[in-house]
């Protein structure tokens, strides 16, 4: 018959610690990898509009954004508080869209160029004007393929 | 052993505390979120010396939407809650029981499908003011996608017994052509106001 003993103190061998640095390098390379940096400081202020049918966009060093809202209220001191656009850091006007387009484009690498997404980043509240025009100035700089940016609705 | 020296081991216990540290900086800055959003393609820019052709286009093949400066919507001349936007899109899409007044039905003959009668020549325009609320532009275009996206689901589940976004992609691509999306974004014209008048 066995014969549990539990009068005889047997002692816990101490945990070793030593692959904890490795398990949390690890951790740290994943994040470090699937890690993006906010890519710009926001001079507008966006609320993006509601939608169902949303599509990702997978492929993110082929998106370029355009922003376009009202000025935060910072900036609203120097530039007013009309919705205005904003390209990467600075705010900018719809005829330096056109190049700001065609320069990015050319920076790709040169079989990512037609595959190239603009992506509009819109305020819910702006009027359909100014987006026409981005439109329109997207479709001078062949930028065809567009991505109205917008989040979940949850609510009907 | 007692002549040579020995190399004090380094200390290695801070070690998983640094790289703490680090993980807990880029948890933090991390962002997961992928943005979405409604695609779209353009259509490629006029010429400069080519004027903005009104192509011939029946009236029965043409759905038109309109938005005006208030956010109202006007779809084929009349107004409409955006909530009833998707029904009435989809039966003009599908023209299931081949009515007269909605678009013209065409036998083509897609692969891995047969023979399918499908509304080729169907536009959608979606016309805008200048004025119009950008989330109601995005409504209307969310309706017409989903108008879209469910006619091919039902389509997929009757055919193949699966979703649209399950099959393998030659099977989507065949469903595409039952279906293809055919909204077109006029040019940009200003209308005053309220005043919806020709377009």
């Amino acid at each position: 018959m066995a014969k549990i003993r539990k009068d005889e103190k047997r002692e816990m061998p101490a945990l070793s610690t030593s692959s904890l640095p490795d398990i949390i390098f690890m951790l740290l390379f994943f994040f470090m990898a699937v890690t993006s940096m906010k890519e710009v400081t926001f001079k507008v202020s966006i609320k993006a509009p509601e939608a169902t049918e949303l599509q990702k966009l997978e492929n993110k060093s082929l998106v370029r954004y355009i922003y376009v809202g009202k000025p935060t209220p910072e900036f609203q001191k120097a530039y007013g508080s009309e919705t205005r656009i904003q390209l990467s850091d600075a705010f900018a006007d719809v005829k330096d869209l056109e190049n700001y387009i065609v320069s990015e484009r050319s920076a790709m690498k040169e079989n990512d160029q037609s595959s190239l997404t603009v992506s509009i980043k819109a305020d819910k509240d702006t009027h359909m004007g100014i987006i026409t025009d981005i439109k329109q100035a997207l479709r001078r700089a062949y930028a065809l393929k567009i991505s109205y940016a917008a989040v979940k609705r949850t609510t009907y | 052993m007692g002549n040579k020296r020995k190399v004090s081991e380094i200390n290695s216990s801070s070690m998983a505390d640094i790289s703490f540290l680090l993980l807990i900086f880029f948890l933090v800055t991390t962002s997961m979120n992928v943005s979405t959003g409604l695609s779209r393609r353009l259509p490629a820019p006029l010429q400069p010396n080519q004027k903005p052709e009104d192509i011939d286009i029946k009236k029965r093949n043409i759905f038109i939407v309109k938005v005006n400066s208030l956010n109202q919507l006007q779809v084929q001349g009349e107004l409409m809650d955006v909530r009833k936007l998707k029904d009435k899109a989809k039966e003009f899409i599908q023209n299931e029981a081949n009515d007269p007044n909605l678009p013209e039905k065409t036998m083509v003959n897609i692969d891995l499908l047969g023979n399918v009668e499908i509304t080729k020549d169907h536009v959608i325009s979606l016309q805008n003011d200048v004025d119009t609320q950008y989330q109601a532009y995005i409504e209307v275009q969310n309706e017409l996608v989903a108008a879209y996206n469910e006619l091919r689901n039902e389509f997929s589940m009757q055919k193949f017994g699966k979703k649209y976004d399950e099959l393998p992609e030659r099977e989507q691509m065949a469903i595409q052509q039952v279906y293809p999306q055919k909204i077109s974004e006029a040019e940009p014209k200003n209308y005053g106001g309220i005043k919806n008048g020709k377009n």
